[in-house]
Order: C-alpha cells, then sequence, then structure tokens
C-alpha cells in the first residue's frame, strides 16, 4: 500500500485547470463577443451600463433560486421536477393571503402573513416529494413529476384558473424596488441566499451529507447519516427556495400566477448542469451554479440586445448545456472516474 | 482462550432470513479480548450476513448478541459504533467523491467556527488526523483528492485507518485483504497483528487460508449458513477446514 498516485502529464493537467474553470471562461468570452458585436453594429456598450446588469441579474433570479436548491438535490443524486409549479403554488398562496387581508391588516403585516403561508405550502409539497422518495423509494424522476402534475393542478384550482391580482404597495417595492437604486431588492435577496447556501454546502455537515449520499448512499448509511431524514430535508429546501422565487414574482408582478415559474425548471437544471454538477451526484457547487444561471442569462438577453430571433435562444442554451457536458467528460477521463 | 474468560462479544442463536432463503441458522459464536476470530466457509456460506447482524447494517431474525455479557440490540450502524465495534465491509462503503479526511470522519464531523461564531467543519483538522493515522499504517497518497483516484490498497487503507482512528474495541473486517496484491496483503496481517498487540479484537473474513492461518487464533468455519465447525488455529490445518467448508 505505498505506491503514490502517478502525477497527471502536463498536457492533462492544462485541461484539468481549464475543465474546472471553463465555465467561468466561457461567461467572459460571452460577455466579450456581445459587446463587441453591440459596439459593432450600433455603436453601443452591451455591459458597461447599468441598465443591461440589472437586466441580466433581474432574469437569473428566479433560474437561479431554482437552481440552488435542485444543486443540492442534484449532487445527493435525486432531481425535483416540481419546482417549477412550486413556483406557481407559492406565488398564487401569497397572492390569495394577501388580497383576502387586504382590506383588514397593515401593508407590511398582510405580506409577512403571505409569505410565510407561501413558504409553508411550498414546503408541504417538499415534505411530500421527500416522503415519496426516501420513505416510498419512489424514484426522483417520477415521484417528482407527479407532484409537479399536483402542485400545477392545485395552483390552478387556488387561482381559480386566472391570474390572482394583488394590491399591496409592500409587495410591489419587494417585486420592484431597488437599493440606493442600483441593485433591484430581489437580486439582494438571491445574493444573500447564494451566499447561506454556498456556506451550508461547503461547510456544514448538511453539505458534507449531501456529497455523501450522492457519492455512495450505502456508505453514508453504514456511517451512521440518517439519509431519509436528509433526502426529506432537500426536497423541502428546494421547495422553500421555489416560493422564494414565488413571493418575487408575484411582488415583481403585483398578482400572483400559476403559471409563474412553469418555463423556468429546465434553464434551472441547465444552470446546475453548466455549473459542473453531476447528474449521476456526488459533484456540484453553488458558485458553479450561478456562473451556469449567469451564463443562460446572458445569452438569452444578449441575443435579444443584438437583434436575434428570441427562438435562437433555446437553441444557443442547449448547444451550451451539450457542450458543458461535453467539456465535463473529456475533464473527467482524464483525472479518471 | 481459557474457558472461564468472558466474551468481548457473544451471539446466541443468530439467524437472519432473507425472504424465503435462510441465510443464517441458529449460529452461536464468542469472541474473547484480544483474540482474532477468523470467519471461513464458501461463497454464500453467511458470513457476510453474520457480521451484518453484529454491525447494524441488518436486524437478525432471531437470536441475541452480547457486548461483556450485556445483551445488546444493535438497530444501526451509529449504535454499534457507539459500543466501539467498527466495520470494515467487502464493499469498502467509502464516499469516493469525497476525501480521505472526510471519509475517515464521515458521520462525525469535527466543527469549528469560522469568524470566531459560525460553524463551520474542521476540514484541517479532518485531514491532520487522517494523515497521522495514514501514517502510521505506513500509507502514503495525497489526501486532498477524492477516494476513486485511489487504488484498491489505498481504499482498503482509508477504510482500515477510519476504524483505527475511531478506537474501535472490537474490528470486524469482511474479506479485507480480497481485492489487493500480495505485498498489500502482508500490510494488512501486519497491521491486524498490530492491532491485536493492542488489544483490538478482532473478526477477519478471509478465503485465503494462508491469511487466515497468519492472523487467527480461532477458525469458525459456517456451511450453507450454519455453523460447520470451531478449531484453535494452532490445532488444525487447510485440509481440515476445506472440508468443513465443503461438507462430507
Ligand atoms: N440483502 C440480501 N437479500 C437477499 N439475500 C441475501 C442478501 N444478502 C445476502 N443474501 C443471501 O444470503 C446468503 C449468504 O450471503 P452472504 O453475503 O452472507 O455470504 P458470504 O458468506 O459473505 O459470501 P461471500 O464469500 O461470497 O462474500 C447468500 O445466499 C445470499 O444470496
Ligand atoms: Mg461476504
Amino acid at each position: 500500500m505505498n505506491q503514490t498516485v502517478k502525477p497527471a502529464s502536463s498536457g492533462s493537467s492544462i485541461i484539468k485547470t481549464v475543465g474546472a474553470i471553463w465555465s467561468w471562461l466561457f461567461l467572459a468570452f460571452l460577455i466579450v463577443v456581445f459587446e463587441i458585436w453591440a459596439r459593432l453594429s450600433f455603436g453601443q456598450t452591451f455591459l458597461f451600463n447599468l441598465n443591461s446588469v440589472q437586466s441580466i441579474l433581474m432574469a437569473t433570479v428566479q433560474p437561479l433560486l431554482l437552481a440552488l436548491g435542485l444543486t443540492f438535490v442534484i449532487i445527493a443524486g435525486g432531481i425535483d421536477l416540481s419546482v417549477g409549479f412550486t413556483v406557481g403554488l407559492a406565488s398564487v398562496t401569497a397572492a390569495q393571503v394577501m388580497q383576502s387581508l387586504n382590506s383588514s391588516l397593515p401593508s407590511g403585516i398582510g405580506l409577512a402573513l403571505g409569505i410565510i403561508a407561501a413558504i409553508l405550502i411550498a414546503m408541504i409539497a417538499g415534505l411530500v416529494n421527500g416522503l415519496l422518495i426516501a420513505r416510498l423509494n419512489i424514484p426522483p424522476f417520477i415521484g417528482t413529476l407527479g407532484m409537479y402534475g399536483i402542485n400545477r393542478g392545485v395552483a390552478f384550482i387556488l387561482a381559480k384558473g386566472t391570474t390572482v391580482p394583488v394590491d399591496n404597495p409592500v409587495n410591489s417595492a419587494l417585486g420592484n424596488g431597488s437599493v440606493l437604486g442600483i441593485i433591484p431588492i430581489p437580486v439582494l435577496i438571491t445574493l444573500i441566499i447564494v451566499v447561506i447556501m454556498h456556506y451550508v454546502l461547503s461547510q456544514t455537515k448538511f453539505g458534507q451529507y449531501t456529497y455523501a449520499i450522492g457519492g455512495n448512499k450505502q456508505a453514508a448509511q453504514r456511517a451512521g447519516i440518517n439519509v431519509e431524514r436528509h433526502t426529506i430535508g432537500l426536497y423541502v429546501l428546494t421547495a422553500a427556495l421555489a416560493a422564494v422565487a414565488g413571493i418575487i414574482y408575484t411582488g415583481r408582478f403585483t398578482a400572483g400566477a400559476a403559471q409563474a415559474g412553469e418555463p423556468t425548471l429546465l434553464n434551472a437544471i441547465a444552470a446546475v448542469v453548466i455549473g459542473g454538477a453531476s447528474l449521476f451526484g456526488g459533484e456540484g457547487k453553488v458558485v458553479g451554479t450561478v456562473i451556469g444561471a449567469l451564463i443562460i442569462a446572458v445569452i438569452e438577453f444578449g441575443l435579444v440586445y443584438i437583434n436575434v430571433s428570441p427562438f435562437y435562444q433555446f437553441i444557443a442554451v442547449g448547444a451550451v448545456i451539450i457542450l458543458s457536458v461535453l467539456v465535463d467528460q473529456s475533464r473527467r477521463s482524464v483525472v479518471g472516474s | 482462550m481459557s474457558a472461564n474468560q468472558q466474551p468481548i462479544l457473544e451471539g446466541r442463536g443468530l439467524s437472519k432470513r432473507f425472504g424465503g432463503h435462510q441465510a443464517l441458522n441458529k449460529v452461536d459464536f464468542q469472541l474473547f479480548p484480544g483474540e482474532v476470530l477468523a470467519l471461513a466457509g464458501d461463497n454464500g456460506a453467511g458470513k457476510s450476513t453474520l457480521i451484518k447482524c453484529i454491525s447494524g447494517a441488518h436486524l437478525p431474525s432471531e437470536g441475541t448478541v452480547f457486548l461483556e455479557g450485556k445483551p445488546i440490540h444493535i438497530t444501526s450502524a451509529q449504535e454499534a459504533r457507539t459500543h466501539g465495534i467498527e466495520t470494515i465491509y467487502q464493499d469498502l462503503a467509502l464516499a469516493e467523491n469525497l476525501d480521505v479526511g472526510a471519509n475517515v470522519f464521515l458521520g462525525r464531523e469535527p466543527m469549528t467556527k469560522m469568524f470566531g461564531f459560525l460553524p463551520m467543519l474542521d476540514r484541517k483538522l479532518m485531514r491532520s488526523a487522517s494523515a497521522e493515522v495514514l501514517d502510521t499504517l505506513e500509507i502514503h497518497t495525497r489526501l486532498d483528492k477524492p477516494v476513486r483516484e485511489l487504488s484498491g490498497g489505498q481504499k482498503q487503507a482509508v477504510a482500515i485507518g477510519r476504524a483505527i482512528y475511531w478506537k474501535a474495541r472490537v474490528l470486524i473486517m469482511d474479506e479485507p485483504t480480497a481485492a489487493l496484491g500480495v505485498p498489500e496483503q502482508r500490510k494488512v496481517v501486519e497491521l491486524i497483528h498490530r492491532l491485536k498487540s493492542q488489544g483490538v479484537s478482532i473478526i477477519f473474513i478471509s478465503h485465503n487460508l494462508i491469511d487466515i492461518f497468519a492472523v487467527a487464533d480461532r477458525i469458525m468455519v459456517l456451511r450453507r449458513g450454519e455453523l460447520a465447525g470451531e478449531r484453535n488455529a494452532k490445532d488444525t490445518n487447510g485440509d481440515e477446514i476445506v472440508k468443513l467448508m465443503v461438507g462430507g
């Protein structure tokens, strides 16, 4: 047992380094391309204007909030397909609660109760996901697909099939206000959550066990980790973050909508994958997911900015997902898996 | 072992059924302090099943386990470990995506404080402590790499190191040499001697009779889930053990 592992050759160590930071490079590359394009074709800057930066960050908020929870779930070897409609469920719940309290309570308290109700109902949905998967051993793909339908149905029923307008000024300020006129409040909230999630994943036992479960569930179990409880916790956490996205949506559009998060699921999963997480579990980082979400937002906003038909966004994002997995695979084949 | 000595670990009438299949049928065993007990038997004889009933991986369908004469009811790996029973499984049970330190401390991570108040994993301590353990095993490998990048022998060392670090009183090793080359096998055998001299009681499962005779004080043979025989290592030989294994 004395042999040490052979050092990688210098060529492969370059691939290793590039593989590790490629998403950063790719984000920088995208920004440079859009910047040059914008300057050459209409003499304007792409990035160096507050409006663009704010738009990109605002577009990042919802997919990133979903992607943060998914990062945990995916690292643990699971998946959650229901989060899109958890957003809608939370959005509608917040709106209904605020509206029904509108005449009787101050706006701030109405908003607070709306937020609590939205997060609670989302956590119940997450709890059901967790119980299905951890206790009844239903594969995550199937269990959360079922909950996708259930959340969707409940959200539309609560909304009575339409959007639920909210006239609560504090709610609107939450979605549309900004700090010093620079940092939109939803961006600030997301930033705080990013920092917390990064801490939880990289520095706490909760994070460590998430990796361990994704790496080898049996090993985790034998090490005395309560895998069942932890798995349930992961789905509850993911749902709670989706609820935050739903609350922000309700503030921003001053209305609750069942379809508030419908189109975001795939971009959220894409952000996690582009960020370097493995769908087989065991690997991923919060910072990677943030970069992944930014890459998608920059592509989408950039293409609109340079007047490319929006349909190309789908193609571009799809291509980037495939590219990122290819980069990851070649990195792994060098490192050895 | 003298008859009046109390076993540190004892099983009486241990049985385990998987559906209709009787994997273990009323097996008794004793493990005495500082003893190496080898568990032999053909593939599927029930060796792993027996030790899993002790380590908390399985609940026996029938029977009782006694620790120093007191009956214990072990329902989880965690519980076994609090009794000082550490197990190295045949299939290792490492989280291969994590590094050596993380694996040695898996489930029992030491914490420290960030900025003086925020709890965080003490990775430095995990790394230095696991380096120390691996040093005593004379294993030299980088500790900051995921375990999957280690060789079979190095992985085995990590699993053994984990058990040693936590000061096992009873160490159960399920085929610790199976995946190893000859030099590594020797090292494991050496290691077992060293642990034994420190007073650790060891249950050692192996298909390799040379290894068994190199380490064991006593040999217990299982056949189709039943106890086929039990011999003192110095009073028997390979032929007799093989006969017990295959029956007839
Ligand atoms: N979890 C399980 N579910 C069903 N049957 C099992 C299970 N574990 C073991 N068995 C069966 O119990 C019997 C004993 O298995 P066990 O793993 O204890 O054998 P073993 O003596 O350790 O063999 P080997 O030397 O191949 O490791 C086998 O017939 C096996 O198929
Ligand atoms: Mg076995």
